[in-house]
Order: structure tokens, then sequence, then C-alpha cells
């Protein structure tokens, strides 16, 4: 079966703008959009650019409009999506570097200016753990979907606050914020309000949820964005609970073993 | 943090209306059936019956209180949809004043319209 891939060119060195390039794809079950982009690339026109690394879904590099949605090439199945057309473009709401290589820098200078990592006071427990911190299966589960987010930029390019206000941090940075204000070894959350809070902060967003129909790995940033925002008007009336610490407890091999549970066997290497 | 308050605010400011526009809904459109604040026979809408409410000052207090809750609430959407626009902070800055004014000044004028008919309305 023949597919027609109706791919998006620019390459701002030459092209005043992007155009549309038509190539034949032949195409058989179980071939991906990355795929399909490795026939053109190999067979009709070496000179197309794309970012991909994984293929399997895991590094976030291949995200791209295919057929007006945004999606990871590399598991978008071609059949799944088109019967004869299929169109393949860059992310929109970024810049095209060229062909289907959005610049993801403004996205990632956002994600920096949330401070995407555990914040705490005793830093030097941070750079030498004395032991580890303890969390329960409720505090893990409070975040832990926000942690599985691969940075492809889908939910960007879904955004309709993104497409036209481009000072908006949107929803991936914001939802890293909300993954680390859930954690409770992270004491940082006061100091991610100021920007979180911002005028081009997380009272943008007006709640498409967009970015949470199109994200590849499941991941809910709309979600984390309401309850950042309620967060927020919290700490502000000063009404937010506060966050117990969590407790540090013995290091590996420093614990007392419980009643009752047999020694394990020897090693054997 | 600045932006938090606004928004907090503005949030507050929407359930204000909400419980004040029911007020008004009571009063104004359902007042063949709740009657109330209508002495007078006919609509609520009357004559005499709204010269009846300027002069109590519950009505004045409460037009006052709606006026600014609603500008408030409206001018701070406006704000919202057009800082949307991606303009430079310098533009954002000089609506935000501009906002502010027009806000202030309509409310000066609401106001002096709510005391003046509370005035007459006594006198």
């Amino acid at each position: 079966m023949e597919i027609r891939f109706h791919v998006t060119r620019f390459n701002p060195a030459y092209d005043a703008k992007p155009f549309i390039q038509t190539y034949p794809v032949p195409v058989s079950a179980g071939m991906t959009v990355l795929d399909g982009l490795h026939y053109i690339k190999d067979n009709l026109d070496s000179s197309l650019a794309w970012r991909y690394s994984c293929r399997m879904g895991v590094c976030g590099s291949c995200g791209m409009l295919i057929n007006g949605r945004p999606a990871l090439a590399c598991n978008t199945q071609i059949l799944h999506v088109a019967q004869s057309d299929l169109t393949v473009g860059p992310l929109p709401n970024f810049d095209i570097i060229r062909d289907l290589v959005p610049d993801l820098r403004p996205m990632f200078e956002k994600h920096r200016s949330l401070k995407p990592f555990i914040v705490r006071a005793d830093e030097e427990e941070l750079n030498d753990p004395a032991g580890e911190f303890f969390q329960t299966p409720e505090e893990l589960e409070a975040y832990l979907q926000f942690t599985y987010c691969i940075k492809c930029g889908c939910c960007m390019a879904a955004c309709p606050t993104l497409a036209t206000d481009a000072r908006y941090l949107g929803p991936m940075p914001l939802a890293a914020a909300q993954r680390y204000n859930e954690d409770t070894r992270d004491g940082g959350r006061l100091l991610r309000n100021q920007a979180a809070g911002g005028s081009h902060g997380a009272f943008r967003c007006h709640y498409a949820g967009e970015c949470s129909r199109v994200c590849p790995k499941g991941v809910d940033p709309a979600k984390a964005i309401q309850h950042l925002k309620r967060r927020l008007v919290l700490d502000y009336l000063r009404l937010a609970r506060k966050q117990k610490p969590c407790r540090k407890v013995h290091g590996p091999g420093q614990g007392r073993p419980l009643a009752g549970i047999p020694a394990p066997p020897p090693r054997t290497v | 943090m600045r932006e938090t308050k606004y928004w907090t605010w503005h949030m507050a400011a929407g359930v204000l209306i909400l419980v004040l526009l029911g007020l008004h809904m009571l009063i104004m459109h359902l007042g063949g059936i709740t009657n109330l604040f209508s002495p007078h026979a006919g609509e609520s809408v009357s004559r005499e019956n709204s010269i009846y409410r300027d002069g109590l000052i519950f009505f004045t207090v409460t037009y006052i209180l709606l006026l600014a809750v609603a500008l408030y609430h409206g001018l701070y959407g406006l704000r919202a949809i057009l800082f949307e626009l991606t303009l430079k902070p310098a533009v954002e800055k000089f609506i935000s004043i501009v906002l502010v004014i027009v806000g202030f000044g309509l409310f000066a004028l609401g106001s002096w319209a709510a005391v003046a008919a509370h005035t007459a309305a006594r006198g």
C-alpha cells in the first residue's frame, strides 16, 4: 500500500517560508511515521531533516505534527492515522530550525526558570546523603504520573494559550513545577511560586485540556496546572496545609532487620 | 506572587458577583413572586419602587459593591486577554495603568450616581 507523505520543508538559509513536499511511501502494517521518514531519507530525498533518537517513545525527540495532531513519530503507526495521505509538519508554537526540527530552547529555558529539581535547605545532605528519605505510597502517587513526562514538547505544541502568548510558561514546565512541589523531599515550592504565579504563569491556563489529550505518555499536565493554581492561591491566603518534610531513615545496610525474616543466601559471585 | 493576588481577588469578585446578581434577579426579575423591596403597587421596576430602594442605605452600599467587584472582575479579565497577545513588558505596564485609571474613573462616576440617587430619594 502506498501513502503520500505531505511533509513540511523549510531551510531558513534558502527558503522564505515553509512549503509542502509530497513523497510516495510504500507502507506495510506496523510501520511507524518515523519508519516512513527514514524511507524518504534513504530512498527519495536525503536532505530531509528531523530529530529522533530512541525509536521507542522514551527520549521525546521525534515530536511532530502528524495529521494535525502533535505526536511522537516513533509510536504513531501510519495505518492507524492515514489511509492514503499523511501530513507531517514541525511542532507548532516553536520556531523551525529546519524541516521537522523545532527549536525547543524556549521550552527548556522556561522549564529551568521553575527550578525542576529537589530544593532543600540541607544542601550537604543532597550532595553527601547519610540516609534515605521515606515516602509513603500515597505521597509518591501524588506526583508519580508527572515524572513520566519526556519533555517531547507535544503539550506545548497543542496549547492554545501558548499559540498567542509566547511568554506563557506552558504545560510542560508548569507540570514539572507541580511534580516537585508535590514531592515531600522538596522544600522549594515558595521559590517556584515566584515564576509559576507570574503574569505569564499558571493563571493564564484556560484549561482547554489539549495538553493532556495529546501527551504520548499519558501525563495530565492540565490537572497539574489546576493543582498548581489552587496551591498558589492557598499559599497567598496562607491557608495551605504545611507539608510535612519527609522523614530521613537509615542508609542502605544500616537498618535493623525485622524479626522472623530469614537471612539471605550467601553470595554466589 | 503579585499575579496570584490579582487572580485570587478576581475569583473572589466572581463569587461575590454571583451572590449580588442573584439578589438582583430575586428583586428585579422575580419581583412578581418574591415581592422583595417593592412595597408599592405595580412592577418592581416602577418609579415608586425604584425610589423606595434608592432611599435605603443597604441598596446604595450594594450598588457600589456590585460596581466595584464587576469593574475589577471585568477589567482584570480584559487585561488577561490583552496580555495573551505577546505584548512588550512596557505595553503591558501601560495597559495596566490605563485600566486602573479607567476602573477608578468609572467607580467614582457610578458611586457618585448611587449616592446622588440615595440623597435625592431621601430628600
